[in-house]
This record gives C-alpha cells, structure tokens and sequence, in this order.
C-alpha cells in the first residue's frame, strides 16, 4: 500500500549513533567523505573500513540496510571499475586486441570501487541513523551563518519540513487520481514510451492542482496559527551539543589524524 | 474601537444589551454589519469583474465561554464569516472586534489569532510536521515561547484530545478524526480564548465525527469559547445559541430550542431538521402529542417512556 511508505531510509533505533547531535552528523559525515580522496593505499583503507565498520555497529543498523543502499549505485561502480582496469597504463599482465589490463589499473579499479562503496556506506549510515526532520533542523543550524549573506535559511528548512509531510498526501492523491482515471478507461501500462508518457499527463494535471489547493489550504492554516516567517520563533526541539557529542566529535578528529599520520608516514 | 482591551470596556457593554437573556457574559467576538466581497479583477482597468457578495450585513455577538452553531448551506456565508473573525478575511464594509480589538488594525492581527484559533474542514490539508508532536508545538514555536513551556504545551493539549500514545507517528498513518484532534491539539497548545471550528467533521466517519465532538465538548467545558460552523444539524443541538445563515444573511437565531421550533422555515431553506425535532414532528403528526423543546434521541426517549408508564 502507498500509505507504508517509509520517507528516505530512516532506520528506527535508539543507539548513541542515532542519538548524536545532527548538526555533528553533517559535519563528520563531510570530513568522513573527504578523508577517503586522502587515502591512497591499503593500510588506508583498513582504517577507513574499520572505522566506518565500528560505526555501523554502534548504530545497530543491520547490515543489509546498509547493502540495500549500494543497489542503486551498482551499476556505476561497476562502470567505473571495468574503465579503471582497462584504461590505467603501466605493466601489463594480459591482453586482448586493443584491450589491455594492467597492475596499476587492477589496482587503481579496486580502490576506486572500495572507495565509491565506503562514501556511500557513511553517507547512507548519517541518513539511516538520522531523521528528516532532524537533518533539516541540522542543515539549517548549519546554515545560519549563510542567513547574513541574505540565504533565506529558515525559509528553505521549513520548505524542506513541508515537503517532507506532504508528500505522502501528494502520493495518495496521485493513488486515487489514477485509480479514477482507470475506472473510466485509462491505460497506463501498454503501448509505446511515448503513449504512456502521454497517458501521465490527465494524472499530472489534476494532481498540480490538487496540490495548488493544498498549498493554498496551508497557507491559510499557517497564517490562522500565528505563523510569520522565522523572526523571533522558538523551536521545542532546540539542538544542543550534549557530552556525547563532544565523544563523538574527538572520535572523528583521532580518525582523521590516524588518517593523516597513516599518509605522511607510511 | 480599536483600543487596548482594558480601556474598552464601553463598547463591549454597549454590545451586551442585545445578548440572549439566557446566556450571561461580556459578548468576546463582535461582528457590526460585516460585508464581505469576493473579487474576481481583471488586472487591466483595476475594476473587478465579478463581485459576489459572501457575507452580506452580519451582527452577531459571542458571550465569551459561549457555544454558538452557525449552520447553513453551501455558499451561505458561513464559513467566510469565520474566516473574518481571525483576520483571515478582513471586512469590506462593518467591523469585526475580538475582546475590542479590531481586525483591520495590523497592530492586532497576530493577538487576535491567538486568541482565536481556528480549525478547518480538510484534516489533510492543516497539519504543517511529519511528526504529530512538532505539528502541535507549531503554533507556540511561532509565538516565541520557551521551549519547556512549548514542551509542557504539547503535553497537556495531547492530553485534551487525547492523542498522546500518537505522539511520535506522522500524520498521513492517522485516521481522519485523529488528524483533526491533533489540529485541535496545535490550536489548544496556542492557549486561545475562543476556537472556531470551520465544518470540521465534514470530511470524517461517524467515529471520527463522534471523537471530535466529544473534544469539542470538553473544551467547551473548560470555558474556551466555541464557534462551531457544521451542516450537520445533531451537532448543533448542545449549543447555547444556533444562526442559521442563508445567502450571506443570518435569517434564524436563538437557542436550539427556539429555532427548532420553527421546522417550516428551516425545512424551506433546504435544511435538515436534527434527528430528535423530525421524530418528534412526525409523532405529533401521528397524533402522540409529544412536547415542542426535545432535541435529543435520548430526551424524546424518555418523554415517551414517562408518557406510557
């Protein structure tokens, strides 16, 4: 059914993972993504795996979650992989007509795919740990500092809120639109590209301007409960820093120095 | 007019002289001959196309702590005059005041919202958070409260509509009539003085219409003044006072009771009776001579059994 769906990949939990500060989250998960174009040899690696493993532990996210997440990608490691082995020059171990595969580029592919498959492990880990709403309310705190540089912060954070809550609404109406249109005849399933893209068109329109009428609805319920743009609002779930924070904070700055000491000296 | 409330205690007596003798109390929302127009313009000579007339000439009183039903059918003004009471809709032409506060002073826009707060008819189409909590603390975030008030805000309005074991869930897995007591919930956490309920069981289930109605009637009972805008006619008969309003005018007002009463002129307006005042009706029809003034399944009931023993 439409109405199970479940909003980004949010995986209920109550870890320390789970708990920490999102604006924390956000700023690791970046130093996180970055730390992997540092490392460029095994030992790297190990530390990468190890402590994004660790990680993923603490958050009692089953791994499959995490695997179900590299899906969509799969194609595109793949890709970057079999160009990697074929292009990279340097010593080669076989040959074919014109394709060639090297040392360097069995190597180089297989960092690159390993890379590709730790960024989407840690991106997804902040994603799977952390709410939407939470992560709103996080990127806007993050963003704050923008607001002087005129970058509506507050206005972007509460379209990404609404956002958010309707579109479970949008795909019930989207439900009910096309169940009507197929009980007077409409096909959506056979013939051409071209026709079924043509066939979306009598769902699309009624559902723009359903969502016109909720907008203005809204807008009205907003306006009757005081609301006024995010001058001089308080916010019940206020983020703080808490010492776990702080933990979590000092974790990821040993990571990085092991990641940065494992460059310069080995 | 448009004084602090304090300092303007004169025309809120002036206004209590046409109260209903049987409701004691200061009138709390005043509307003076209240015309409002909707504009179709076109934009080239600034001259609107279309002018139609929704409210055409209202005065009408809320005794504060009051519960007043205004019924009528589509188009009949009802819900445009809610909308001009919170200072959704200001008035063309008369006045609107909330406790002395005039709508058309910006000055007072916000507080008169707060004070009034307002729940609509699409149970969808109000809720602004994913998750019901954050939708009920929507209102006091935009009123500047500390967060531990907002917090104890959220819990004692979840509590009033009895939602609190939903607190975390998002509002697209409720039921319509629990999507409409958390609306309430985020209007209750505003801490207002009077609600207006803009057909708010219009789209629910007999369920859902019972759970709201019940809630409606514990705030009731907790003083907080009532506006209740419905076309089901049973909901009305708890009420102090029922207007019943037609193409923009109010053409019946007094206590259920009393407008009950005249079922010819309700009827010939296209509306229902409630269920006990047809039965009753179509008794007396029959020739069991049940007394006018019954309004409830139950009050009838027990006339009949009292008449029989």
């Amino acid at each position: 059914m439409i109405r199970d769906i479940t909003l980004g990949q949010y995986y209920p939990e109550y870890s320390i993972i789970h708990k920490l500060d999102p604006r924390l989250k956000l700023v690791v998960t970046l130093l996180y993504i970055a730390s992997l174009f540092l490392i460029e040899d095994f030992y790297g690696y190990i530390i990468v795996a190890a402590s994004i493993g660790g990680v993923l532990a603490a958050s009692r996210v089953p791994l499959r979650f995490v695997v179900r997440g590299l899906k969509p990608i799969m194609l595109i490691i793949i890709f970057t992989f079999a160009l990697n082995i074929f292009m990279t020059r340097g010593e080669v171990i076989w040959e074919y007509g014109w394709l060639h595969v090297t040392w360097e580029g069995l190597r180089m592919a297989f960092f690159m795919a390993l890379r590709l498959i730790l960024l989407i492990i840690g991106s997804s880990l902040l994603t799977l740990t952390t709410k939407p709403m939470k992560l709103t309310d996080g990127i806007e705190s993050l963003l704050a500092p923008a607001k002087r540089l005129g970058l509506p912060t507050h206005e972007l954070a509460m379209m990404m809120t609404i956002a958010l809550r309707f579109i479970p609404t949008l795909l019930e109406e989207t439900d009910k639109i096309m169940k009507a249109q197929q009980a007077r005849g409409a096909d959506f399933e056979t013939g051409s590209i071209f026709r079924r893209a043509k066939a979306l068109v009598p769902i699309l329109i009624p559902l723009f301007v359903g969502a016109f009428r909720i907008a203005q609805d809204l807008a009205m319920a907003m306006e009757a409960r005081c609301y006024r743009g995010g001058e001089g609002r308080t916010k019940l779930n206020a983020l703080r820093m808490k010492r776990r924070d702080l933990a979590a904070a000092f974790a990821c700055a040993g990571y990085l120095a092991g990641i940065i000491a494992e460059r310069v000296l080995v | 007019m448009s004084g602090p409330p304090a300092a303007d205690t004169g025309a809120v007596r002036a206004g209590c002289d046409r109260q209903d003798v049987n409701f004691k109390g200061q009138p709390y929302i005043e509307v003076r001959d209240l015309v409002f127009e909707y504009r179709r313009g076109s934009d080239t000579d600034g001259e609107p196309d279309v002018v139609m007339r929704a409210v055409d000439g209202v005065s009408l009183d809320v005794p504060r702590g009051s519960f007043t039903a205004i019924i009528g059918r589509n188009g009949s003004g009802k819900s445009t005059l809610a909308k001009n009471v919170n200072a959704l809709f200001l008035p063309t032409s008369g006045s609107v005041t909330v406790d002395g506060m005039d709508t058309r002073d910006d000055a007072f826009v916000w507080e008169i919202r707060r004070r009034v707060g307002m729940v609509f008819q699409n149970p969808d189409n109000q809720l602004v958070s994913a998750v019901v909590e954050d939708d009920v603390a929507f209102g006091p975030e935009n009123l500047g409260v500390a967060p531990d008030e907002i917090r104890e805000r959220v819990r004692a309005a979840l509590i009033a509509v009895d939602m609190t074991e939903q607190r975390k869930m998002a509002p697209h897995l409720l039921s319509g009539g629990q999507k409409q007591r958390v609306a309430i919930a985020g209007v209750v956490a505003m801490r207002p003085d009077a609600i207006i309920f803009d057909e708010p069981t219009a789209m629910l289930d007999p369920e859902g219409r019972r759970e709201v109605m019940d809630v409606i009637g514990r705030l009731r009972a907790d003083g907080v003044t009532i506006v209740l805008i419905t076309h089901f006619m049973d909901e009305t008969v708890d009420a102090d006072r029922v207007v019943i309003m037609d193409r923009g005018r109010i053409v019946l007002d007094g206590t259920p009771a009393e407008v009950f009463r005249r079922a010819d002129e309700i009827e010939s307006l296209g509306l229902r009776l409630p269920f006990a005042v047809e039965l009753a009706s179509r008794l007396r029809r029959r020739g069991i001579d049940v007394p006018a003034g019954l309004l409830t399944p139950e009050a009838v009931a027990g006339w009949l059994r009292g008449s029989a023993a």
